[in-house]
C-alpha cells in the first residue's frame, strides 16, 4: 500500500512540535552535526587518506542525494566542483526563494522546522571548509525569515553556530537575506547577483559557473533547502544506508506538494519512485482522488514550467531487466513512478515537486493563459528571446482568451516558444516555454477550436475590430 | 628633451603562441589558444573572436571588445559541434578516420541544434563552429525578430539611420514580414539622462552597452535598468543625473537610435556626412577622431579606434570642442594695418613680399618668435628655419588644466612635444616669454612673430606689442594680438588643413583635411613655406609630404619615419 515516508517532515507532523531548539532537540536535534564534527579521518584501500570533512562529502555523494530544488542535480557532484585551491573564502547559499508556482514543500520545513534546516547547513558548510553562509530567502514569506533568524539565534546560544563551534575552533556564520519578490531570484546566480546588491541578472555560463566564480566570485554551493536538510539524515544514516530510500538513481525522500483538482491538496513526503502519479492524485493516503463527477485531463508534474501531461498518454520508459539488459517498458501516465528519471523521459521533468492536477472543468486555453502572465510578468528581461517572447506570448493568449483569437494562434504560440528554449542565459526560457509547447502540442484543438470560434464570431460581426 | 634614438636591446623572443585548430564553415583554421580580453588580458579565445579571424562575420549588438562581456542579446547565437568522446575519453573516428563531431543539441530535444553565444563560449580543440549554417540563420532571425516587436520602426525620423546596426542585420540576417499581431509596448521618448544625452526607449533593445560603459570604462555608476521584463527601460539614478565628461561614448556605442546626442540629434541624416580622419585638438592626449562634415561644415566629432592612445573613446568636453572652426567671425583676410591705424585687405603675394622686405633688413637677435603648441609640427619646424635665420629667441605658451584618470591630460596643447622636438620650445614651455617681453622693453627686439597666440594674455602687452616695429601675425580668431598686428595672416583650424600632431606620450599622429578655409585663410604651412624660401633663400620642400619628410630627417628622435609611415593610428617617437 502506498503511504507517506516521513523524513524530513517527521518531526513538523507531528502534533505538538514547535519550531523552538529546545523542541527540536528533544527529538534529537543537533545530534547529527555532533556526529559529523567528530567524523574521523578514514583510510582508503588506495592508501589516501580523507580528512574527516572529505568523508561527510563523499557519503553524500554515496548518498546519491539529488537536488531538490528543481533540476535534479547529483549534490555530492556539485560540491565535487567546488573550486577548493583558488585560496577564496568558500561561500553557501541556501535557496530559500521558493517561487515555483504549485510548490509549497520548503515553507513547511522554514515556518515549523527551522532548525533542521540550520543544522543540515552547519554540516554542509563544515564539510566545504564554508566559514560564512547565507540563507536567501523569498520576500513573501516574512514569517519564515523571522522565524530562521530567531532560531539563528537559538543555535548561536547553544553554541552550534558562530566562533569555536563545540569546541571544535570551527567558526561559521549564517545571515538570512530577503528577497524582494522576484520569482528570477530563485535562479542561482540571479539569487548571486541580488545577494550582492544587483539587480537579479542571471550570470551567463561560461565562465560564472557558481562552484567556481560565485558570490563575490568566489566559489560558491546553492542548494535548495530541502536538500540541505536531507544532508542531516544522511549524516545520521550514512551515505549507502540513505541510498537504499527511494530508488536507484533516485534515492531518499521527497516532499511533493498536491494541488489543484483534488480532493486532499498538501504535501506529502514519499520515498522516491515508490509511488506513482496515479496513486499520489487518487490513493486515500494522498490526494483522494479527483472531485466527484470529474475526469483527470491532465497533471503539470513538476512545478508550472515542466511541461504537460495528458490524461490518458502512454510512455516508453527505459528499465534496467534482470539479465542487465535495457528494456523499453510501456507505462501509462498514472502509472509513471514519481522520481527524477521517469518523468524525464516521459518527456517532462519532477522539477520542484509539485504537482498540478487539473479535471475536465479547466480550459487549457485558460490555464496556459494564466500561466503565461506569470511568466511574462518575472521574466527579467536581460536576454532578448525570453524578455520578449513571454510578453508577446502572454498578449497572443490573452487575446485568446477575450474573443480575439485565430486559428492560427496555435502554431503562432509554438513558434514563439520555440525560438525561446535554449536560446536564453538563464533556464527561465525553458520555464517560459514550456508549458506553451507542451499545451498547444497536446490540446492542440482546444486551441484551434477557440481560436476558429473566435474568428467565426468576428466574421458574423464584421463591424468588431479584426486582427 | 630630444634624444637620439638608440638602438634598444633586441627584445626576448616572444614565448611561441600556443595554437589551437578549429574549423569555421568547414574551413580548418589555426587560432592562438588565449586572446586579449576587454581589458587586454590573455584569456581563452572565443567562438566570435576565432571566427573574426576566420573571416566569418558573427552578428552581434552587445558585445563589444572593449567592455564586460554581457552575453544577453543573444544575436550572436552560433551552432557548433565538439569532437565526439568515446566511452573510454577518447575520440570517436569516423570511418575515413577523421574525429566525429558531435553537434551541440537542446538535452531534452537531440533533434533541435543548440547555439552558444560565440561572445562568451571559449574554443576548444577540435570545436567546429557554423556560423553560416542554416540553424544559426534561424537563431539570428528569431532575435531580429524579437528585437522588432516593440521597436517603433520610426527609421525615417531616427538619427541612427543609416548607421544603425538593427537596420543591418535586419537586412542581412532578418526576415521581411512580422508575424506580430498585438499591441507594442510603449516607452518613455525623449528622456533626458543627462545634459548631452537625450533617450528613446522604444527604441532600445536593451543591450546595456551604455550601462557597462559608465560603470567599467568611465567609473561613473549612473546607469541602470528599471522595471522588469519587457518593460525593462535604461534609465539614470535620478533624471539628468547622467553627467560624466564621457557621457556621448555611449551613443557611439548605442547600436541603435535609442541614445541621442543632444548636439547632433537630428541636424544631419549621416549618410551625407563626409569622415575624415583626424586628431582631437583639446588636449595632448590626441584621441583620435572621425570628422563628420558635409559641404564645408562640421557636424561631429566621433572617437576613432587606437588601442595606443585613446582605445574607443574621447571625452564630452573634446568632443564638442568643435563650433568654433565655423564661427562667424572667423578670420578671413589678408590684413595690413597702416600708420593711421586703419587697414587694409591685401593679397597674399603683396603681404609675403613686404614681410620679406621688412624682414630682410632686420639684424641678427632683433626678432623673436612665438609660436603657439597647437600648431602642426610641419608648421612649427618652418617657423623655427625662419628663427634660426635671425637667431630668434622662441618659444610658445603653456595651456593646463586638470588631468582625469581615463584620457583628458594635464596639458592642454596638443603639440606640446612637436613644439619641444622642433626646438620651438623648452621643457619648460613658456619660459622664455619674458626675456622676449623684456626684449621689446628694452628694444632690443624690434620684430615679432605670433602664431596661434594672443601673447597679451602672456605678459606681452598691446603696451609691449606697440613698440614693435614689425608685428607679424597670424591666426583663426580675432584676439588684441590680430587688432596690434602690422600684418595679419588668417590661418586655419586642424581640420581645414593636413599635418601632424605629437601627443603627450610621443606618438606622432597626422590628420587630414575634412573642410576648406574660410576667406582668403590658407594652411600656415603653405605660406610660412613661402616665407621661409623668401626669406633664407634655401629650398624648401613644396608638399606637406616633402616637408615633414625634411623634418623627419633633421630630428633624430623621429627615427626616419617618413609620412606614408605615420598611417592613420600614428607612430611613436623619442621624447
Amino acid at each position: 500500500m502506498p503511504e507517506e515516508f516521513k523524513l524530513i517532515t517527521k518531526n513538523l507532523d507531528q502534533p505538538g512540535f514547535t519550531p523552538d531548539i529546545g523542541c527540536y532537540q528533544r527529538h534529537g536535534g543537533y545530534e547529527a552535526l555532533r556526529k559529523a564534527l567528530s567524523t574521523a579521518a578514514r583510510d582508503l584501500p588506495d592508501g589516501k587518506k580523507q580528512s574527516p570533512q572529505e568523508v561527510i562529502r563523499d557519503e553524500v555523494l554515496k548518498s546519491g542525494l539529488r537536488g531538490r530544488g528543481g533540476a535534479g542535480f547529483s549534490a555530492g557532484l556539485k560540491w565535487s566542483f567546488v573550486d577548493r585551491r583558488s585560496g577564496k573564502p568558500i561561500y553557501l547559499i541556501c535557496n530559500a526563494d521558493e517561487s515555483e508556482p504549485g510548490t509549497f514543500k520548503d515553507r513547511q520545513i522554514l515556518h515549523r522546522d527551522p532548525h533542521q534546516l540550520i543544522e543540515g547547513m552547519i554540516i554542509s558548510c563544515w564539510a566545504n571548509d564554508v566559514k560564512l553562509a547565507y540563507i536567501y530567502i523569498r520576500g513573501e514569506m516574512p514569517i519564515a525569515a523571522r522565524r530562521l533568524n530567531q532560531a539563528l539565534a537559538e543555535a548561536r546560544a547553544a553554541g552550534f553556530l558562530g566562533k569555536n563551534i563545540l569546541g571544535t575552533g570551527y567558526d561559521l556564520e549564517i545571515h538570512v537575506h530577503r528577497g524582494a519578490g522576484a520569482y528570477i531570484c530563485g535562479e542561482e546566480t540571479g539569487l548571486i547577483e541580488s545577494l550582492e546588491g544587483k539587480r537579479p541578472y542571471p550570470r551567463i555560463k561560461p565562465p560564472y559557473f557558481p562552484a567556481v566564480l560565485g558570490l563575490y566570485l568566489c566559489p560558491t554551493i546553492v542548494n535548495n533547502v530541502e536538500t540541505l536538510c536531507h544532508v542531516r539524515h544522511i549524516v545520521t544514516l550514512g551515505g549507502a544506508e540513505y541510498a537504499k530510500l527511494g530508488t536507484p538513481n533516485n534515492t531518499g525522500t521527497r516532499i511533493v506538494s498536491l494541488s489543484g483538482d483534488v480532493q486532499r491538496p498538501g504535501y506529502y513526503e514519499i520515498e522516491v519512485g515508490k509511488v506513482t502519479l496515479g496513486e499520489l492524485i487518487q490513493h486515500p493516503n494522498f490526494g483522494g482522488g479527483l472531485r466527484p463527477g470529474r475526469q483527470l485531463k491532465a497533471i503539470i508534474p513538476g512545478g508550472s514550467s515542466s511541461k504537460v501531461l495528458k490524461a490518458g498518454e502512454k510512455f516508453q520508459l527505459k528499465r534496467k531487466g534482470p539479465d542487465g539488459q535495457m528494456t523499453s517498458v510501456e507505462t501509462a501516465l498514472l502509472d509513471l513512478p514519481y522520481d527524477f528519471d521517469s518523468l524525464q523521459q516521459a518527456g517532462t521533468m519532477s522539477g520542484s515537486s509539485a504537482i498540478i492536477v487539473l479535471d475536465d472543468s479547466r480550459s487549457m486555453v485558460a490555464t496556459l493563459g494564466n500561466l503565461s502572465e506569470f511568466y511574462a510578468h518575472e521574466s527579467c528581461g536581460q536576454c532578448t528571446p525570453c524578455r520578449e517572447g513571454a510578453l508577446w506570448m502572454e498578449k497572443a493568449l490573452h487575446r485568446l482568451n477575450h474573443g480575439e483569437g485565430r486559428k492560427s494562434d496555435a502554431d503562432y504560440l509554438l513558434h514563439i516558444a520555440q525560438n525561446i528554449q535554449g536560446r536564453t542565459i538563464c533556464a527561465f526560457g525553458e520555464a517560459a516555454s514550456w508549458p506553451v509547447l507542451s499545451f498547444v502540442k497536446k490540446f492542440r484543438d482546444e486551441f484551434e477550436s477557440k481560436g476558429a470560434a473566435d474568428e467565426s464570431a468576428r466574421a458574423a460581426n464584421p463591424a468588431r475590430p479584426q486582427h | 628633451m630630444s634624444n637620439v634614438a638608440t638602438t634598444a636591446p633586441a627584445p626576448a623572443a616572444p614565448p611561441p603562441v600556443e595554437k589551437l585548430k578549429i574549423k569555421v564553415d568547414g574551413r580548418e583554421i589555426e587560432v592562438p589558444k588565449l586572446m586579449p580580453d576587454w581589458q587586454g588580458r590573455l584569456q581563452p579565445t572565443t567562438m566570435l573572436q576565432a571566427c573574426q579571424i576566420a573571416g566569418a562575420e558573427v552578428p552581434h549588438y552587445c558585445y563589444h571588445p572593449k567592455l564586460p562581456v554581457a552575453g544577453n542579446c543573444r544575436m550572436c547565437l552560433v551552432e557548433f559541434g565538439t569532437p565526439m568522446m568515446g566511452p573510454d575519453r577518447k575520440p570517436v573516428l569516423n570511418p575515413d578516420g577523421t574525429p566525429k563531431i558531435a553537434k551541440s543539441v537542446l538535452p531534452y530535444e537531440p533533434g533541435t541544434p543548440r547555439g552558444a553565444i560565440a561572445c562568451a563560449t571559449p574554443i576548444s580543440p577540435g570545436m567546429e563552429i557554423y556560423p553560416g549554417s542554416a540553424a544559426t540563420q534561424q537563431m539570428r532571425e528569431a532575435v531580429l525578430e524579437s528585437l522588432l516587436i516593440n521597436h517603433p520602426l520610426d527609421c525615417p525620423i531616427c538619427d541612427q539611420a543609416g548607421e544603425c546596426k538593427l537596420q543591418e542585420y535586419s537586412v542581412e540576417h532578418g526576415q521581411a514580414n512580422s508575424r506580430f499581431v498585438e499591441t507594442k509596448v510603449h516607452k518613455p521618448k525623449a528622456v533626458d539622462l543627462g545634459p548631452r544625452i537625450v533617450l528613446d526607449d522604444e527604441r532600445c533593445i536593451l543591450c546595456t552597452r551604455c550601462i557597462r560603459f559608465s560603470r567599467d570604462i568611465a567609473g561613473d555608476d549612473a546607469l541602470g535598468i528599471v522595471n522588469r521584463g519587457s518593460y525593462n527601460t535604461i534609465a539614470a539614478w535620478k533624471e539628468g543625473a547622467f553627467d560624466n565628461n564621457y557621457t556621448l561614448n555611449t551613443v557611439d556605442l548605442c547600436p541603435v537610435g535609442a541614445l541621442t546626442s543632444r548636439d547632433f540629434r537630428f541636424k544631419m541624416r549621416v549618410w551625407f556626412l563626409k569622415e575624415t580622419r583626424s586628431v582631437c585638438t583639446s588636449c595632448s592626449t590626441g584621441c583620435n577622431i572621425t570628422i563628420g562634415s558635409r559641404e564645408d561644415v562640421i557636424h561631429r566629432y566621433e572617437p576613432r579606434d587606437n588601442d595606443a592612445v585613446n582605445a574607443a573613446w574621447m571625452c564630452d568636453a573634446g568632443r564638442l570642442n568643435y563650433k568654433w572652426v565655423g564661427r562667424p567671425d572667423r578670420l578671413k583676410e589678408v590684413r595690413r594695418r597702416n600708420a593711421d591705424g586703419t587697414s587694409d585687405r591685401i593679397p597674399w603675394e603683396t603681404a609675403i613680399r613686404e614681410i620679406t622686405a621688412r624682414l630682410s633688413n632686420a639684424v641678427s637677435g632683433s626678432v623673436a618668435v612665438v609660436a603657439s603648441a597647437r600648431q602642426t609640427t610641419e608648421e612649427l619646424h618652418l617657423l623655427k628655419k625662419l628663427a634660426n635665420r635671425f637667431g630668434a629667441i622662441t618659444d610658445s605658451v603653456p595651456r593646463t588644466g586638470e588631468a582625469d584618470r581615463l584620457l583628458v591630460s594635464a596639458d592642454r596643447n596638443p603639440n606640446s612635444n612637436g613644439a619641444r622636438l622642433t626646438g620651438i620650445a623648452y621643457t619648460e614651455m613658456g619660459i622664455r616669454l619674458p626675456e622676449i617681453a623684456e626684449g621689446i622693453r628694452s628694444g632690443s627686439i624690434r620684430t615679432l612673430v605670433v602664431f596661434g597666440e594672443d601673447v597679451t594674455q602672456h605678459g606681452i602687452g598691446a603696451d609691449l606689442l606697440a613698440r614693435l616695429e614689425t608685428l607679424v601675425v597670424s591666426d583663426i580668431l580675432p584676439n588684441p594680438t590680430t587688432a596690434a598686428a602690422h600684418y595679419l595672416l588668417p590661418g586655419c583650424a586642424h581640420a581645414e588643413k593636413r599635418g601632424t600632431y605629437i601627443n603627450g606620450k610621443g606618438r606622432l599622429q597626422r590628420f587630414l583635411k575634412a573642410v576648406e578655409p574660410h576667406g582668403d585663410a590658407r594652411p600656415e604651412w603653405e605660406f610660412l613655406r613661402e616665407l621661409v624660401t623668401a626669406v633664407t633663400a634655401q629650398a624648401v620642400p613644396a608638399t606637406l609630404e616633402g616637408l615633414f619628410n625634411e623634418m623627419s630627417d633633421g630630428i633624430p628622435a623621429f627615427g626616419g619615419v617618413r609620412w606614408a609611415g605615420i598611417g592613420d593610428l600614428g607612430v611613436n617617437v623619442t621624447i
